[in-house]
């Protein structure tokens, strides 16, 4: 009663992400590497999304620059592989996260002076800054070519798994799958106390009428930013993650078409909902996969699948079955 | 010592004189009315007191302490709330997690991110009190855009009222809504307002309400100060019903329409 009067229930939340996690960790099991594989990249793109969307679907600001944080993330790793020898991915995430943290901590305390289409002009700006140092340092980063981080290098908790010897990349793919998993199930649920805490709800009133979030006693421009960082870490952790997948990190990640694939991926599954970004990730992952491999002309069907979301789904693929069940259940 | 004070408080728009010269007492527990014309500078003085527009001149002292450089969040936190004409609540959230969201921020805990804001029972307690003391019991847990207007009106009150403030400022909380709903949020506003020994001061065009509710009535024009007193003083004030009424003599409050 007193959790479904104003929180979610959370029993039947919790039912319901247990069932998926069982799924997903037995998943493995039945499909073949390559989808497993698939599916990791799936999940870190769902960290980076829920992440962007504390901005976009929370405080009600549009980073077009979310490619900056998530190549901090990546970039940082990089670096620290090569240049300081380290191999456990633990270190490696902690490290990252204080590298994204700096960048974000700068770059959101500049955007949050503004909000609306100046946030995301410059949030766009600012990450263009960083993937052009990353095109021109060619002799840090590898310019295009970008570095190379060798998963052979790797281990995982502490020491415990490492990737060397016979099989090395089938161990891999299935060791980092369940770790991926893992610090997913582990981001989600942080993120879900956070949307559903004080916090949380004061970012709400920020979003839905700043003025009045301010005469209720809110500091709107620092809440806003202490959002961003928060942000940013998620992102960020997602290129973590993202780089001994990928075992290469290049320009790319930080240049704007990829902000935008997070724009798409949680407009795709709705904003307006926790788990859409979740589920916008996933499904985009597949569609560009698939859309890459079928056909020379993928970003036409990109742009088709965009434009019908917009005009057909502007809910996205959550909200549009949130909103089906409610008209069924007759509320 | 006075609760609230404005020394030679002045705001001009280009040759517009919004506030002009101010100098407005209010004490602690009053029920204060600010009455006048259409551009008269009501809300424009509303609007320098609660930080939403800075002075051109002029001081704000607030139990004594020169606020006048303060920001509107740490005005709140002094103990000064306020509501709006134009409705101005959190729309896409329920009427109970508007009110709770007040709470959560009047007592510092909306920098809190590790808890749970659903599982906070003195909160939900007190949010609770505050929707029935504004009759919004049935409505908790509608989303605001969905509320009716003079309900819209109440939850802007309920709002301000749920940071517990020692000054109240309410812009026409009964605007927009039927003449019949009216009375009844008037009736709510004062007894909340009264039981609880908060200061308030009301614009509101309808001089019966005016009448009815307060201690004393500031009469504004042309952004300064024509004239104030008791109900009954103003009620005799002919200058004051030239000017809200456009006509005067004995009894032109009450022998209007």
């Amino acid at each position: 009663m007193s959790a479904a009067r104003t929180g979610p229930s959370t029993a039947l939340l919790l039912a319901v992400g247990a069932l998926i996690a069982v799924v997903l960790a037995l998943l493995p099991r039945f499909i073949v590497p390559y989808q497993t594989v698939l599916i990791t990249y799936g999940l870190v793109m769902a960290i980076a999304a829920l992440g962007f969307n504390l901005l976009l679907g929370y405080t009600g600001l549009l980073s077009f620059g979310h490619s900056a944080y998530f190549g901090a993330g990546a970039y940082a790793v990089a670096f620290i592989m090569r240049d300081l020898g380290v191999q456990a991915m633990e270190l490696c995430i902690l490290l990252g996260l204080l590298g994204t943290l700096v960048v974000a901590a700068i770059f959101g305390f500049v955007c949050v002076r503004y909000t609306r289409i100046f946030f995301g002009i410059l949030t766009l700006a600012l990450s263009q800054v960083l993937w052009s140092l990353a095109f021109k340092f060619f002799w840090v980063t590898g310019g295009t070519d970008g570095i190379r981080v060798d998963s052979a290098k790797l281990s995982l908790l502490a020491g415990l798994i490492d990737f060397k010897g016979a099989g090395a990349y089938q161990r891999f793919v299935y060791s980092y799958y369940y770790y991926v998993l893992a610090v997913f199930v582990a981001a989600t649920v942080i993120m879900w106390v956070i949307v559903h805490s004080p916090f949380g709800k004061a970012l709400q009133a920020i979003r839905d009428n700043e003025t009045r979030a301010q005469f209720v006693g809110i500091r709107v421009r620092r809440y806003r930013w202490i959002a961003f960082m928060i942000s940013g870490l998620f992102t960020g952790l997602a290129g973590i993650l993202w780089v001994p997948l990928n075992g290469l990190t290049t320009p790319d990640i930080l240049y704007w078409p990829f902000s935008g694939e997070l724009v798409f991926m949680t407009v795709l599954g709705g904003f307006r909902s926790f788990t859409g970004p979740i589920v916008g990730a996933m499904v985009f992952n597949y569609l560009k996969t698939y859309a890459i491999a079928s056909t020379e002309y993928w970003q036409m069907l990109l742009g088709a699948v965009l434009v019908f979301l917009v005009l057909v789904l502007p809910a996205g693929i959550i909200g549009t079955i949130a909103r089906a069940a409610r008209k069924l259940g007759g509320r | 010592m006075a609760l609230l004070e404005t020394v030679n408080l002045k705001r001009y728009f280009g040759d517009t004189r919004a506030v002009d010269n101010v100098n407005l007492t209010i004490e602690e527990r009053e029920f204060v009315s600010l009455v006048g014309p259409n551009g008269a500078g009501k809300t424009s003085l509303i609007n320098v007191i609660s930080a939403l527009l800075r002075p051109d001149s002029g001081k704000i002292l607030f139990k004594g302490q020169d606020i006048t450089r303060a920001s509107v969040t740490e005005r709140v936190r002094a103990g000064i709330a306020r509501s709006f004409q134009l409705v101005n609540v959190f729309d896409d959230l329920s009427s109970f997690d508007n009110v709770a969201l007040a709470i959560f921020s009047r007592d510092g805990k909306t920098a809190h991110l590790g808890a749970l804001a659903h599982l906070d029972e003195k909160v939900n307690v007190e949010a609770a009190r505050v929707l029935d003391q504004f009759g919004l019991t049935s409505k908790r847990d509608v989303i605001a855009r969905d509320l009716a207007q003079g309900e819209r009106k109440l939850l802007d009150v309920a709002l301000a009222h749920a940071l517990k403030p020692r000054l109240l400022f309410l812009d026409e909380p009964t605007s927009g809504v039927s003449t019949r709903d009216k009375g009844q949020i008037m009736d709510t506003i004062a007894s909340v307002v009264r039981g609880e020994g908060i200061a308030a001061v009301i614009v509101e065009h309808d001089m019966d309400v005016v009448f009815k509710y307060s201690d004393r009535i500031v009469v504004m024009a042309q952004g300064a100060i024509l004239a104030q007193g008791t109900p009954d003083e103003i009620r005799k004030n002919e200058q004051v019903a030239l000017v809200l009424l456009g006509t005067s003599g004995p009894d032109a409050f009450t022998r209007k329409e």
